[in-house]
C-alpha cells in the first residue's frame, strides 16, 4: 500500500520482468528476474498470473475466448477440454451466464472478474493484482474481495496485492508493506499497522491531509505568485 | 553555440537510435514472420480485415483513374493521330506506375493507419502487457500475422486497381468514343510485357506492402499509451509510409525500367 504515485505499479512491474531496475535485483521464488533470458522469463511467467488494472481484456475476443485464449496458446488440449475447463473457471468467478458477451459489454467489476478467470486458468503459484479495487461499485467490490480471498485460501495462491484501499487490504491481506517514495516506511500485519504510531503509518491509514506527506505539493510562494500573475 | 552542438548531437543520437531500433524490430518481425503461417487463420482473418476492406475504396479508385486517363489521352494522342496506342499507354502507365502507388497509398490511409492505432490502443489498455504476462509474445501473437496478412493484401489490391483502370479506361475509349474494341486490345496484348510490365509492378507493390506495413506495425507497436501518442502514431504512418512509398518508387523504376 502506498498513496497515488508513489510506486507500487513500478514495483509490481519490476516483479514481474516488464521493467528493468537502474539499480539492485528482484528475485522471484530464487531466480534473478532481470537476468532471465526471454525464454527463462516466460517460463517464470507460466507460473505467474495478474490482473491489471482496468481488466486488460482483449476487446476483439468475447469474454470465453478471452479466458481460453492462454490455454490455446500454450497448450494443445482438445476443443471439449478447453470448453470445460474455461466453463468451469468462469463458473469460479460467477460469470459464466456472460461467456458469449464483450468486454465492451461488461461493467467494470465484470471485466476485473473475467481478467481473474483469464489469470488463474492456467494454475498459477503466485498471482498478482495491480489496484483491484480502484473505481467498483459496493456490489462489485464484495464480490472481488471475496473472490480473492477465496481463490487464496483454495488454490494456495501466493499473492501480492497492490491498492490504497486501507479497509479492504486489511480485509485480505496477512501481511502488509507501507511503501512511499520507493522505499518501506512500514510493514506488518493489519493488526500491527493499525498499532504503529509512526506519524507516517497514521497519516495513511487515518487518511488524514496533514502529516509528512504534505496537500501542498512543493512551489513558489502562493502571494508572489498571484502578484506576478497581475502585474 | 556549445549548447547548440550538444543538442544537434543529442537529436543525432536519439535519431540514430531510432533507426537502430526500427531496424532491429523489422528484422525481429520478419523473422517471426514465416511461423504465423503454421496458424493460418490468424493470417486470414488480417488479409479480409485489412485487404477486402479496403477492396472497394482501391477499386472505385482503379476504376476513376482509369476513366480520367483514358479521356484525357483519347484527345491528346487524337492530335497525333495515336489514338490507337491508347490501351497501351494506359495499360503500361497503369501497371507500372499507377497501379502498385495508388494502391499502395490508398493503402496506407486506410488500412495502415487502422493497423497503427489497433495496435497502440492495444498498448494504451496494456493488453499488449497483458499478453507478455500470459507468457505469449506479442510481436508474435498480434504485429506478425498482421504483418504478413498486410503484405499479402496489398499486391491482391493492386490487381484490384489495375483490373479496374483499365476497365475503365475499355469504357471510355470502346463504349464512349466508339474506338474499335479489336484494336484497343489488340495494341495492348502486342505492346505490354508480362514480365517487364505486369511483373515488375507486382514486385513493387510487394515491396511498398513490406514497407507500410512494417512502418505501421512499428509506429503502433512503439506509440505512447496516451491518446495523443496514439493519434501522433496513426499521423506518422500515413506521413511515413506515403513518402516510402514514393521514394521506394523511384528507386524501384530507375532499377527496373531503365531503358524499357
Amino acid at each position: 500500500m502506498g498513496p497515488s504515485g508513489t510506486g507500487k505499479t513500478t514495483l509490481l512491474r519490476l516483479i514481474t520482468g516488464q521493467l528493468c531496475p537502474s539499480s539492485g535485483e528482484v528475485r522471484v521464488d530464487g531466480l534473478p528476474v532481470q537476468a532471465l533470458r526471454t525464454r527463462e522469463l516466460y517460463a517464470l511467467r507460466m507460473r505467474m498470473g495478474m490482473l491489471f488494472q482496468e481488466g486488460a481484456l482483449l476487446t476483439d475476443l468475447n469474454v470465453f475466448e478471452n479466458v481460453a485464449f492462454p490455454v490455446r496458446e500454450h497448450t494443445d488440449l482438445s476443443e471439449s477440454m478447453v470448453r470445460n475447463l474455461v466453463l468451469m473457471t468462469l463458473q469460479a468467478v460467477g460469470l459464466r451466464g456472460a461467456a458469449e458477451r464483450m468486454p465492451a459489454e461488461l461493467s467494470g467489476g465484470m471485466a476485473r472478474r473475467v481478467a481473474l478467470a483469464r489469470a488463474i486458468v492456467m494454475g498459477p503459484e503466485f498471482i498478482f493484482y495491480d489496484e483491484p479495487f480502484t473505481g467498483l461499485d459496493p456490489i462489485s467490490l464484495g464480490a472481488v474481495v471475496r473472490l480473492i480471498r477465496r481463490l487464496n485460501h483454495t488454490l494456495n495462491l501466493t499473492t501480492v496485492i497492490v491498492s490504497h484501499d486501507v479497509g479492504v487490504v486489511e480485509e485480505v491481506a496477512d501481511c502488509t508493506y507501507l511503501i512511499s517514495d520507493g522505499q518501506v516506511v512500514a510493514r506488518g500485519t493489519p493488526e500491527e499497522l493499525r498499532r504503529n504510531r509512526s506519524e507516517w503509518v497514521r497519516q495513511f491509514m487515518d487518511g488524514l491531509t496533514e502529516g509528512p506527506v504534505p496537500f501542498h505539493l512543493p512551489g513558489t510562494d502562493y502571494a508572489r505568485a498571484l502578484i506576478e500573475e497581475r502585474e | 553555440m556549445l549548447a547548440e552542438q550538444t543538442h544537434l548531437r543529442r537529436r543525432v543520437r536519439t535519431s540514430l537510435a531510432g533507426f537502430g531500433a526500427a531496424g532491429l524490430f523489422s528484422l525481429r518481425v520478419m523473422a517471426l514472420s514465416p511461423r504465423v503461417l503454421i496458424r493460418p487463420r490468424l493470417v486470414i482473418e488480417q488479409v479480409y480485415s485489412l485487404g477486402s476492406r479496403s477492396a472497394t475504396l482501391v477499386g472505385f479508385a482503379g476504376l476513376f483513374v482509369g476513366l480520367v486517363l483514358a479521356l484525357q489521352l483519347y484527345g491528346v494522342l487524337g492530335r497525333f493521330g495515336a489514338t490507337s496506342s491508347l490501351g497501351p499507354v494506359v495499360s503500361v502507365a497503369v501497371l507500372r506506375e499507377l497501379g502498385p502507388v495508388i494502391a499502395a497509398l490508398l493503402y496506407a490511409g486506410r488500412a495502415g493507419t487502422a493497423l497503427a492505432s489497433e495496435i497502440g490502443l492495444m498498448r494504451t489498455t496494456e493488453q499488449l502487457s497483458a499478453m507478455e504476462m500470459m507468457a505469449i509474445d506479442p510481436v508474435n501473437r498480434v504485429v506478425a500475422p498482421r504483418f504478413v496478412g498486410g503484405v499479402i493484401a496489398v499486391p491482391v489490391l493492386t490487381l484490384i486497381f489495375d483490373f479496374l483502370a483499365i476497365l475503365g479506361a475499355w469504357a471510355v475509349a470502346v463504349k464512349m468514343m466508339g474506338m474499335d474494341a479489336g484494336v484497343f486490345w489488340g495494341q495492348m496484348h502486342t505492346t505490354v510485357s508480362f514480365r517487364d510490365d505486369f511483373i515488375n509492378g507486382i514486385i513493387k507493390s510487394a515491396v511498398f506492402g513490406l514497407a507500410v506495413n512494417l512502418i505501421a506495425v512499428y509506429e503502433g507497436f512503439t506509440s505512447l499509451s496516451t491518446a495523443d501518442g496514439v493519434a501522433r502514431a496513426t499521423t506518422r504512418t500515413v506521413v511515413i509510409s506515403s513518402l516510402a512509398v514514393l521514394i521506394f518508387d523511384f528507386m524501384l523504376t530507375a532499377f527496373m525500367f531503365r531503358g524499357i
